[in-house]
């Protein structure tokens, strides 16, 4: 088996750790986390079909290393998102419900 | 060679084990521990996988801001916050799901077709038109370079939503919480030494993503660590929210980014081509204000929404 | 087919570029300049989609625009074929109708207000997104425009900021999130595979080999949980229902839409081979469960913003009714088609009109208790008509664009010789008249209610017209549906 496919391996036990993880954690948290293990899992698989694509005197293909830098951006932005919404979840419990707004 | 066999093997045993602490952790803070070294031992596999523009970026942004953000926020949650845990049959029904898929990826990654395809040749082929030495760059920068136009907007738009978290009468207030100091002691001192060192090396990196591994979103990445230390020391604190500065330098990147696109109907062959003898130097402006960017928004994205109002 | 750029192609840069530079001017100029732009940016894209459909129509075949000039594979293509186009059309008129809507509500006239400059933002962005994803023909692209739409829709369910609406959001997050991330799973492998993202290119390769098939499930499964299909609807209700109605209007309308228009594309431009077999009937089997299970639970609601909700988890049953319709050979293949696409923009049209309608009522009568609904119709009489007419659409009686679209659902189950889905068409449309006449008979009772606010006529008119739209779709000749036949890429 080459290089590639072990760490595709990997990739694939990656993913299945953190779909465990995502779907059984509690703590919202420890869910996050594990939102984290899975997209781990997932950018490792497109550097397994960079690595697999190399080639014309790259060591990878460029492509998917690209995307792999995008989405590692944009699974931030959704960590921060959960996150402090968590943070915020917590405050409006501890506080006792405003009044409620005019809705429209 | 037989050193690398080695490192593979204990990269392939050591990653799965790592992420399996951080699941299982009892406490939270082993777990985010663990998972901090889960995104440090990808970078290492990054590496070995010939992708040091993704090592870059994962060590910066998968295990280092994303930590930060994450032990921050253990700190201040109450832990106790679970619902009930789940049942032996959904866990059983979970676990044979995620075995399943496991397995169905295992069959498809070695099913995948010899030799692979690729899109290395037409990437090298055209490199020499986007003047830029890196492929990864001109990846980001040209050939796809509207996925890295909406993933700055990305950023726009998470900052808009986590600032819209705001207690009603926080709005206009400074982000994060008010009195901040979670770092004492030699983080201090770290905090004061290192930024000016890390602020040349995360403008370094972008300055040089051109050419060689590093790009807008390794530096912005380091650029905003920086800072981020900085105010976890309680030295700097961020502007509030409805100053225009930031508003303008949070926009900065995307906006000169589309700018350009569409000047590229006028100038170029169209919507986001951009003009032949002008092509490097206009990418490294778009360059330089992503970078200026996406530092504002990781800051901004770790910091969080603001717990009151400003005092004038 | 062809990947160059093609006349007209230019449009659809400006698609993108609206939305995203109103969303940035309107983030810096805050204040009550927020919600001037986002109207005059949406005025200006309705004229936009308009011209896009025109130009679909005129030329007979998809707009195309190569990205920098950088032809797929290498590059990145947009592409507007007859469904885009529509759905950016529809896209449109339910964003200036929201944004007429609101547009008092979030003045943001005594200073910029955290509600205010958050609702415009991001519904500009919404619309970004909305574009990018009827508009995105590569894959990854398309993943980037999926988290855009989650990321700006998830902060406009809990604008309230209580509680109950910030754990709705939360749980929105996850359900959204793990659908990525399965999608973005199926991607890698495809590219694994191919090594091309974009449709048109896979259209002609894809084979139904391992990686191909273990992606497609992925990917299916993924945007099913952001579309929320039965059983994956669970997040849906409270989400919806939570936020203010102008954001539900446009959640409940358009964004669950989003993720349903990807799994078209997949099934039918990407992998032409999966839409045969057993993996339709599935699919249909969900959507059935999910017309049955939503309307009874719909039925059963004791607020009018979650009847409204559950409402919308039957009725995205009815489009998923298409994939063994559609799969079927000839006119009948264009009937199921075009009356899935027709559903798809009526209850777009209507929904739109149910919420923004019961956020009215809720408004002046200070609550949405069904209970307490009695004497909502002397009080609001515009918006009672327009919850009727919304409803006529659900239920899929003449005349109106429901009535059309389910026809044709019908008639290809039956051409087809599958008589169980025109069953399930039929007894939906049985259970839909049930909640809506609780509705509608339970305003109409006893005498005007006393209102705890004003509600102006103009507001009422945007309802009033949203739902008549959704009626005269009915009227328009079948014909004048061709367009969204235009530019497929398996026939």
């Amino acid at each position: 088996m080459s290089t590639a496919s072990a760490y595709g391996l990997l990739g694939a036990v990656l993913v299945g750790l953190g779909l465990y993880g995502v779907v059984l954690q509690a703590e919202p948290l420890r869910r996050i986390l594990a939102f984290n293990l899975l997209g781990g899992g997932i950018f490792l698989l497109f550097g397994v079909m960079a690595r697999r694509g190399a080639g014309a005197g790259f060591s990878g293909d460029p492509v998917p290393q690209a995307i792999v830098i995008t989405g590692i951006v944009v699974a931030f932005a959704a960590t921060a998102l959960a996150v402090h919404l968590l943070l915020r979840l917590q405050v409006a419990r501890d506080v006792p419900a405003p009044p409620e707004e005019p809705r429209a | 060679m037989s050193g690398a066999w080695l490192l593979d093997g204990v990269l392939l045993l050591a990653v799965p084990a790592i992420a399996l602490a951080s699941l299982l952790s009892r406490r939270i803070l082993p777990a985010l521990a663990a998972f901090v070294a889960y995104g440090l031992l990808l970078a290492l596999v990054w590496m070995r996988l010939g992708a040091p523009d993704v090592a870059l970026t994962e060590a910066a942004v998968g295990g280092g801001v994303t930590g930060v953000l994450l032990i921050g926020a253990a700190a201040r949650l109450r832990m106790p916050e679970a619902e009930a845990p789940p049942g032996w049959p959904l866990r059983l029904l979970t676990a044979l799901l995620s075995l399943g898929i496991t397995a169905g990826l295992a069959v498809a990654v070695l099913a995948l077709p010899e030799p692979a395809p690729s899109l290395a040749p037409q990437a090298a082929a055209q490199l020499a038109a986007t003047q830029l030495g890196n492929p990864v760059a001109g990846v980001l920068l040209a050939f796809r370079a509207i996925d890295t136009l909406l993933e700055a907007v990305v950023l726009v738009i998470a900052v808009i939503g986590i600032w819209g978290m705001a207690p009603d009468g926080a709005w206009g207030g400074r982000p994060g919480p008010e009195q901040l100091r979670l770092a004492e002691g030699p983080v201090v001192l770290l905090a004061m030494l290192l930024p000016p060192i890390g602020i040349v090396f995360g403008i370094y990196l972008a300055w040089v993503g051109a050419d060689a591994p590093g790009g807008a979103f390794q530096g912005g990445s380091i650029l905003a660590a920086m800072w981020i230390l900085a105010w976890l020391a309680g030295l700097v604190r961020p502007p509030r929210i409805d100053s225009l500065a930031l508003r303008l330098l949070v926009v900065a990147g995307p906006a000169l980014f589309m700018l350009v696109g569409l000047a590229g109907f006028v100038v170029a062959d169209g919507f986001m081509a951009y003009p032949a003898a002008w092509t490097k130097p206009v990418i490294l402006l778009v360059e330089a204000a992503l970078t200026l960017s996406i530092a504002v928004a990781l800051c901004l994205l770790v910091a969080g929404w603001p717990m009151r109002r400003a005092r004038a | 087919m062809m990947l160059g750029t093609t006349p007209g192609g230019g449009l659809l840069a400006f698609a993108l570029a609206l939305p995203v530079l109103a969303m940035l001017l309107a983030f810096v100029a805050g204040g009550r300049q927020a919600g001037r732009i986002a109207l005059a940016a949406l005025l200006a894209g309705l004229v936009l989609s308009l011209a896009v459909a025109t130009g679909v129509l005129r030329g007979g075949e998809a707009l195309v625009l190569t990205l920098g000039g950088w032809a797929p594979p290498l590059g990145v293509a947009l592409r507007a074929d007859g469904i885009s186009a529509v759905m950016l059309l529809t896209t449109s008129v339910v964003m200036v109708g929201t944004a007429l809507f609101a547009f008092t509500s979030y003045s943001g006239d005594r200073g910029e207000s955290r509600a205010s400059l958050v609702f415009w933002t991001l519904l500009l962005g919404l619309w970004g997104a909305m574009n990018a994803v009827l508009l995105g023909n590569d894959l990854f692209n398309l993943y980037v425009a999926l988290e855009l739409l989650t990321f700006a829709a998830m902060p406009l369910v809990c604008l309230d900021g209580r509680a109950e609406t910030l754990a709705a959001a939360l749980r929105y997050l996850f359900f959204a999130l793990l659908g990525s991330l399965l999608y973005l799973l199926g991607v890698a492998l495809l590219y694994g595979a191919y090594g091309t993202l974009d449709i048109v290119l896979l259209s002609r390769l894809t084979r139904a080999d391992a990686p191909t098939l273990v992606a497609a499930a992925l990917m299916t499964a993924g945007l099913l949980a952001k579309t929320a299909l039965f059983p994956l609807h669970l997040w849906l209700p409270g989400a919806h229902a939570g936020a203010p109605a102008a954001a539900s209007a446009v959640l409940s309308a358009l964004v669950v839409k989003a993720p349903f228009f990807l799994v078209l594309r997949l099934w039918f431009d990407v992998m032409p081979e999966l839409a045969t077999g057993l993996a339709p009937q599935i699919l249909a089997g969900l959507g059935a469960l999910a017309i049955l299970f939503g309307s009874a639970l719909a039925l059963r609601q004791a607020r009018l913003k979650l009847l409204v909700a559950y409402s919308t988890v039957a009725q995205i049953g009815y489009l998923f009714l298409m994939f063994p319709l559609a799969g079927a050979a000839g006119a009948t293949l264009a009937g199921a088609w075009t009356g899935g696409m027709l559903q798809a923009v009526s209850h777009a049209l209507a929904k739109a009109a149910m919420f923004l309608g019961a956020g009215l009522i809720a408004e002046a009568l200070g609550h949405d208790r069904l209970r307490d609904l009695g004497g909502a119709a002397r009080l609001l009489p515009m918006t009672v008509v327009a919850f009727g007419l919304g409803g006529l659409s659900l239920m899929g009686l003449p005349p109106s664009g429901g009535f059309v679209a389910k026809w044709l659902l019908l008639n290809a189950a039956i051409e087809t010789q599958q008589w169980w889905w025109g069953l399930v068409l039929l007894s939906g449309g049985l259970l839909t008249g049930g909640y809506v006449f609780r509705v509608l008979s339970a305003s109409m009772a006893g005498p005007a209610a006393a209102a705890v606010a004003v509600v102006s006529p103009g507001r009422q008119a945007v309802v009033l017209v949203l739902a008549i739209l959704s009626v005269v779709l009915g009227l328009l000749p079948l014909a004048s549906f061709g367009l969204v036949q235009i530019g497929r890429l398996a026939p």
